[in-house]
């Protein structure tokens, strides 16, 4: 189990830092991750003192579907492997209520999975109590994550969290899902997570480059108060990609925000292990900078490119109209209908 | 529809859950049965809405539970018991009722009995004591997997439901693996597809959407391209959607079927997508809950039809 610390606003700072570059990495290859892919990153990571490593489908336990892409090889074994691989760090696994159930974190958890992070839209946190209870008493490590956190307020984000650790949550991550937060913006929620969870829950952050602020805006979580920090290696990650661990270690050692890693084996990793599996190198380009603006969650991103080589519709104009029509993570069904209805617009006007 | 005319139907029910569901259920009833009187609201909150709301529009409305109901002279007892309760309290009721000679259609996810989709399947059920309607997920998207796969094989099928989060009750919320279980399964048992696959979403957005339904279906490659195959499916598709149509009328394709091509991505199948908008007839809820609607119209449905099966059975 976490060891649940006070809180230290103005310092020295410890975090701990999370790695996804095995779930939240996986939307930038199409959840095609194999097994080797795995373990040389997990090896990889591990050797870095990396304490916790997330690997899943990048739209958590049960992702593989039409809906998000299927998975290259099935997420369960690619657990497995990333357990076996790991001398040090816990496997941490994400889950969406309404797409995977206690089945499959029962099956993660059989795996060796140590800590299970469940992730609902920013204002619907209640649908995820029977998780966090049930993954207490499988003993997980419990995260909770409020997705596209900037839909709601600091005091109805920290409304949200408290109905998370009530249920069993022992932090709560103000989740940046489509880039969007800015400076204060994230702090600000970070700040009330932090004033209403007390020792209660540790909080954490987790953000995105679109609009180049995942770096950055993850200094001023720590500074208000997050405990646990993502990333991932070379920012391989949905949209335009997560803050890239190894900028977090290598800035966060500047200042003076104790992370305990080993920033030039992190640098390693990124280059000789994750950049060689790359197939697409996420870039602040015009759709992912739509998305930031936009507020539209990051892994939508290659589905509507996709839809709009099929459809002839550009991907941005798509994204747009996501963002217009307030849709929340999950729904990556609608840019089919997005995109139809673009086509449609265009052949009249 | 007047007090006399609802007295006069020949059947009678207790609605036992005095919730959302419910009381869409007893709109659904008094406007829309020709055969079924809502006679008994029960729930078990003596300060319920739901149960003053009844009562005030005539309904017998009781605060003590099915034990109040069951405890009725035998004349008395209704014909159909509805329950808009739980899961688990329909697992408890459901022999009580049946030992009442009570006709149980079951709103919740327990699936007692079998799953029943109107114009699916429920032709094949014949003298049965207990049904069970799925979810609101189910109703909407296990008739468009029954059409496709009445063509051809369906190996897999998707769904994705979208609710407006002002439309998903707290029994929905609380266990929300239910709804992907049950409707998994149903996608399967009504559908007709090897495998189902269901996920839900709840959309905060303001003013509340509608319910929207995405339909995947896994196709063989040859029905996937342009031809003929494509053609049967589409106007078994445009069928279905008469007939939902016809007990739940702002079930809407937004547009035309979509058939993509086999490809490697998809382990070589093809796939037709099926994007479905449920507005709500607006009886008690406003018209973004169609999730409320298609569910409270599938259980009318069926009970009217059920009501006609016995009618032409008794010659009553």
């Amino acid at each position: 189990m976490v060891q649940v610390l006070p809180h230290h606003p103005g310092g020295p700072y410890e975090v701990r830092l999370t790695d996804t570059t095995l779930r939240d990495g996986s939307h930038a290859v199409s959840h095609q991750f194999t097994e080797q892919n795995v373990r040389d990153v997990v090896r990889a990571l591990d050797d870095a003192r990396v304490e916790v490593i997330e690997v899943t489908h990048g739209d958590g336990l049960a992702g593989s579907s039409f809906n998000y892409g299927f998975s290259g090889t099935n997420e369960m074994d690619l657990i497995s492997a990333a357990v076996d691989e790991a001398k040090n760090a816990k496997i941490a696994c994400l889950m969406l209520p309404g797409l995977g159930t206690l089945h499959e974190m029962k099956e993660a958890r059989e795996r060796g999975a140590e800590v299970i992070r469940i992730a609902t839209h920013s204002t619907e946190a209640d649908i995820s109590i029977q998780h966090f209870q049930a993954a207490r008493e499988m003993g997980f490590e419990t995260v909770g994550f409020l997705m596209l956190s900037h839909m709601n307020t600091p005091q109805g984000l920290a409304e949200q969290a408290r109905i998370m650790a009530d249920a069993g949550c022992q932090c709560v991550y103000v989740v940046d899902s489509a880039g969007h937060l800015i400076l204060e913006d994230v702090s600000d929620r970070v700040d009330a997570l932090v004033q209403e969870l007390g020792d209660d829950a540790q909080v954490g952050y987790h953000g995105h480059q679109n609009l180049s602020f995942g770096v950055a805006n993850s200094v001023l979580a720590v500074r208000a108060g997050a405990r646990q920090i993502d990333g991932t290696l070379a920012a391989l990650g949905a949209g335009a990609g997560n803050s890239p661990t190894e900028v977090l270690a290598a800035v966060f050692e500047r200042q003076d925000i104790k992370a305990d890693v080993d920033v030039p084996k992190l640098l390693d990793a990124a280059e000789d292990v994750v950049k060689p599996i790359m197939t697409r190198i996420p870039l602040m380009d015009r759709s992912s900078i739509v998305q930031g603006k936009a507020g539209v969650y990051n892994s939508f991103l290659i589905h509507a490119e996709r839809a709009a080589e099929r459809y002839g519709v550009p991907a941005h104009l798509i994204l747009e109209e996501i963002g217009a029509r307030k849709l929340v993570g999950g729904q990556e069904d609608m840019i089919i209908d997005v995109a139809v209805a673009l086509k449609k617009e265009m052949a009249n006007g | 529809m007047s007090r006399e005319e609802m007295e006069s139907r020949p059947f009678t029910a207790a609605i036992v859950g005095s919730g959302n569901i419910g009381s869409d259920l007893m709109f659904k009833l008094m406007r829309r049965s020709k055969l079924i009187n809502p006679k008994y609201m029960i729930g078990i909150d003596p300060n319920s809405d739901g149960l003053a709301r009844a009562a005030k529009l005539g309904l017998t409305a009781s605060h003590e539970g099915v034990d109040w109901l069951l405890s009725l002279p035998k004349d008395e007892l209704p014909d159909f018991v509805f329950e808009a309760t739980s899961a688990k309290a329909h697992e408890s009721n459901a022999p009580r009722y049946k030992e009442a000679g009570i006709r149980a259609i079951d709103l919740t996810p327990a699936a007692v009995g079998p799953y029943i989709c109107p114009p699916v399947n429920l032709d094949s059920v014949e003298d049965i004591w207990n049904v069970n309607m799925i979810t609101c997920g189910g109703q909407a998207t296990t008739p468009l997997v029954a059409a496709v796969s009445k063509v051809v094989d369906v190996e897999y099928a998707e769904i994705v439901a979208s609710l407006s989060s002002k439309s998903a009750g707290p029994g929905t919320r609380a266990n929300i693996d239910e709804f992907t279980e049950t409707t998994s399964e149903a996608l399967q048992k009504v559908g007709g597809a090897q495998k189902g696959k269901a996920i839900i979403i709840l959309n905060p957005a303001e003013p509340p959407v509608m319910m929207r339904n995405t339909v995947y279906c896994a196709l063989p490659a040859e029905a996937a391209a342009p031809g003929e195959l494509q053609e049967k499916i589409k106007e078994s598709i445009a069928e279905m959607v008469a007939k939902v149509q016809e007990y739940v009328p702002g079930y809407e394709l937004t547009a035309e079927p979509q058939f993509d091509e086999a490809n490697e991505r998809w382990g070589g199948w093809g796939r037709v997508t099926m994007l479905v908008q449920v507005r709500g007839a607006a009886d008690y809820l406003p018209e973004y809950a169609g999730n409320l609607d298609i569910i409270t119209s599938a259980a009318t449905r069926t009970a009217d039809i059920m009501a006609e099966k016995i009618q032409a059975k008794a010659g009553k």
